[in-house]
């Protein structure tokens, strides 16, 4: 981690620092990427799918603007993109409160079709309820038909979905809260390896609009580019319209894959 | 009491040893038929049992409590070949003690696993425990390391007499406030290092957003004040000292001042005074255990391999051996020692590596390396997946340089059996 100055840019901060800007080309635009809560909400990489993100955009032509959103911060204008991840159980307490407090602007965002990428933790919370273990309701934001139970086993290991929309999307779960999907979301997909969103079913995640919920770590992003470039084209259409890709070389995470999909559970 | 479950033990272990197998069957015989043997055994130590647990260091930690023990002219118990879990120790017990199952020391210091600590504590409670940090490690065995932190705290509820506790981490330094039996003394850092050791809770603690205060530290037994290239500075009984050190790395060094407070509390129990210039000469003479930053030699010329496992460890080595002047290689596995989901690669920042780039990748998870890095904009020389034919590029191609490998555990015993071919390498059993 690099020391920073006080006066570093807050929207850029968070411990984590997008490489230099190198590109001499005019940008094509500016997309406002908001990562939600990750003060507490950041246990399994998920960094990663936001640089994944602001780098794609660069390599797209676009120009990222990181901004970040904590318990008690005011809530930014003009957000294009949101993305959230896992936390273990003190982080998702943390948050609680205030992602409830959260929740009409969410819900407008939503609605409106923001594209938003919530993984694990998240993924929970945007849905009905977390019902524990030793049945106590944890209220979540609703913007999903979903809810979930926690239990006693932990689903652990390597996942590969497959996806009518996105393909094989390879990734690594680790939950112990199961979730079930109502009539309002479809799957992301069905899982050919590992359990995915609860130990019955065969599914994993859920799409709702232009949201794409999911369990996988890994992180998510990086060895996913179409799930990566679905989120940013249809960030990018609804602010200007129409979305130009570039070219981002795509090989390792080709080889990524290749490797990955042929490790064990 | 069993008379024959010593020597029954110490035959499996002869046979299990010329069939040139595990540490652990010996020990295991020994658990079933006799389950007091290790409780028994233990208890019998004047100075009593030290444990030292949390998820990284602990190898080199308790190598280095035993040294500054025996400077002190104590003779030391410890479960050198990395046998960290219950069984482990009852099969070095039985390597030490004598037919009748009597065993020559003052004191034993035990590296244990922090899941398999919970077992041994509830068998032998410890009368020291030392307690390192809780960094993000291994979480598909352990799900989080909120729950990691209850297992060091369920440790230092058994132990009897002194509690050692890292200042600096706060899900370790909260154990005091559950404690009241022991006595707790605490290691702790400069201010002005601070910064060097970012926790997983500081990795997203960024200057400018409201980040509530530090909380008042308590004062500490012993404080690491300065690292410089070749020594470092510790505060303790009012004093500053500078020695010469031969560890490489601030975690290390920061591990030592660990060493010395648990070692000054063992010391100090005889009652006859600490010999403190000995303790400091056997603190300088302290090498790396296996893989910790060690160095080997190839071709005339220094090749250190750093053990990597998971954010925070990986981030301080890259921050404790700069890149500059050096070759580098990367080897990445995901086998269950090494931890299967490559998530964390994704919380270590690689810009150091920007400047020279990364001559090699290896291992089951180059790839997701080699992705790691293109999204931090780090040039990658080679990529293979095989470790043999990677690390033989990497050696001809760094010809004239220096090399440095960071590599995750499999890895790092899979290129010591390659190093071992062409250059000395340190057998460990």
């Amino acid at each position: 981690m690099t020391p920073r100055s006080p006066e570093t840019p807050h929207e850029l901060s968070f411990g984590h620092e997008l490489p230099p800007e190198d590109s001499a080309a005019p940008s094509k635009g500016t997309i406002r990427v908001l990562q939600l809560y990750p003060r507490d909400m950041n246990i399994y990489g998920d960094w990663g799918n936001a640089l994944v993100l602001a780098q794609r955009l660069r390599w797209h032509g676009y120009t990222p603007e990181l901004l970040e959103y904590n318990v008690g911060d005011p809530f930014p204008a003009d957000v294009d993109l949101i993305v959230g991840g896992g936390g273990q159980d003190s982080g998702q307490l943390v948050i609680q409160d205030d992602l409830l407090s959260r929740e009409s602007i969410l819900k407008q965002l939503a609605d409106a079709g923001t594209p938003m990428l919530v993984i694990c933790g998240l993924y929970q919370l945007f849905g009905k309820f977390f019902k524990t273990r030793l049945g106590s309701v944890l209220p979540g934001i609703g913007i999903l038909d979903v809810e979930t139970h926690g239990t006693d086993e932990r689903l652990i290991g390597n996942v590969t979905v497959s996806s009518p929309e996105f393909g094989s999307i390879l990734g690594y779960e680790n939950h112990s809260g199961q979730t079930t999907l109502g009539p309002g979301v479809e799957p992301l997909g069905t899982t050919a390896k590992g359990t995915g969103n609860n130990s019955t079913d065969g599914q994993e995640g859920a799409r709702y609009r232009n949201i794409v919920a999911s369990y996988l770590h890994g992180s998510l992003l990086p060895k996913n580019p179409a799930l990566a470039d679905f989120l940013i084209r249809t960030a990018v259409e609804r602010k200007y319209g129409s979305f130009t890709p570039g070219t981002p070389d795509d090989s390792y995470a080709v080889l990524a894959r290749e490797h990955a999909a042929r490790r064990p559970r | 009491m069993l008379y024959f479950s010593v020597p029954l033990g110490k035959l499996v272990r002869r046979v299990s040893r010329l069939r040139g197998g595990g540490s652990a069957l010996p020990g295991l015989v020994v658990e079933k038929i006799d389950p007091g043997f290790m409780r028994r055994t233990l208890s019998t130590l004047p100075l009593g049992v030290a444990v030292v647990s949390g998820t990284n260091g602990k190898t080199t930690t308790t190598k280095m409590v035993v040294e500054l023990l025996e400077s002190q002219g104590l003779k030391v118990f410890t479960n050198r070949t990395g046998s960290n879990f219950t069984r482990g120790v009852a099969a070095a017990l039985l390597g030490e003690v004598d037919w009748r199952g009597r065993l020559d020391a003052d004191v034993a210091v035990l590296e244990l696993d922090e899941a398999h600590a919970v077992h041994f504590v509830n068998k032998v409670p410890p009368r020291y425990s030392l307690l390192l940090n809780v960094l993000r490690d291994q979480l598909d065995r352990f799900g989080e390391i909120d729950k990691t932190a209850e297992l060091l705290q369920h440790i230092a509820s058994k132990t009897t007499g002194t509690v050692v506790l890292n200042r600096e981490d706060p899900r370790v330094a909260r154990i005091a406030q559950t404690l009241d039996g022991p006595e707790v003394l605490y290691f702790g850092l400069d201010d002005s290092l601070l910064s060097t050791f970012p926790n997983d809770d500081d990795m997203r603690a960024a200057p400018g957003s409201p980040v509530p205060p530090a909380p008042a530290r308590p004062a500490a037994d012993v404080v690491l004040r300065r690292v410089g290239a070749d020594d470092a500075d510790f505060e303790y009984d009012g004093a500053t000292v500078t020695t010469a050190m031969k560890l490489r790395g601030v975690y290390n060094i920061f591990n030592a001042a660990a060493a010395l407070t648990l070692a000054r509390g063992v010391s100090g129990a005889r009652g006859t005074g600490t010999d403190q210039a000995g303790l400091l000469t056997a603190l300088s003479k302290v090498a790396p255990a296996f893989g910790r930053g060690e160095s080997l030699v190839v071709d005339g010329l220094p090749l250190e391999l750093v053990l990597v496992k998971n954010p925070s460890g990986f981030r301080l080595g890259l921050k404790s051996f700069p890149a500059a002047g050096y070759a580098t290689m990367i080897a990445i596995n995901d086998n269950y020692a090494d931890g299967r989901d490559m998530s964390w690669l994704w919380d270590v920042e690689f810009d150091t590596l920007r400047d020279g780039g990364v001559d090699q990748l290896t291992g089951s998870r180059a790839y997701d390396m080699a992705l790691r890095l293109q999204y931090d904009d780090v040039a990658i020389g080679a990529v293979d997946t095989e470790i043999a034919p990677a690390l033989a590029a990497f050696i001809r191609g760094g010809q004239g340089k220096p090399k440095r490998i960071f590599c995750t555990y499999t890895a790092m015993l899979a290129i010591r059996r390659e190093l071992s071919k062409i250059t000395t390498v340190e057998v460990v059993s």
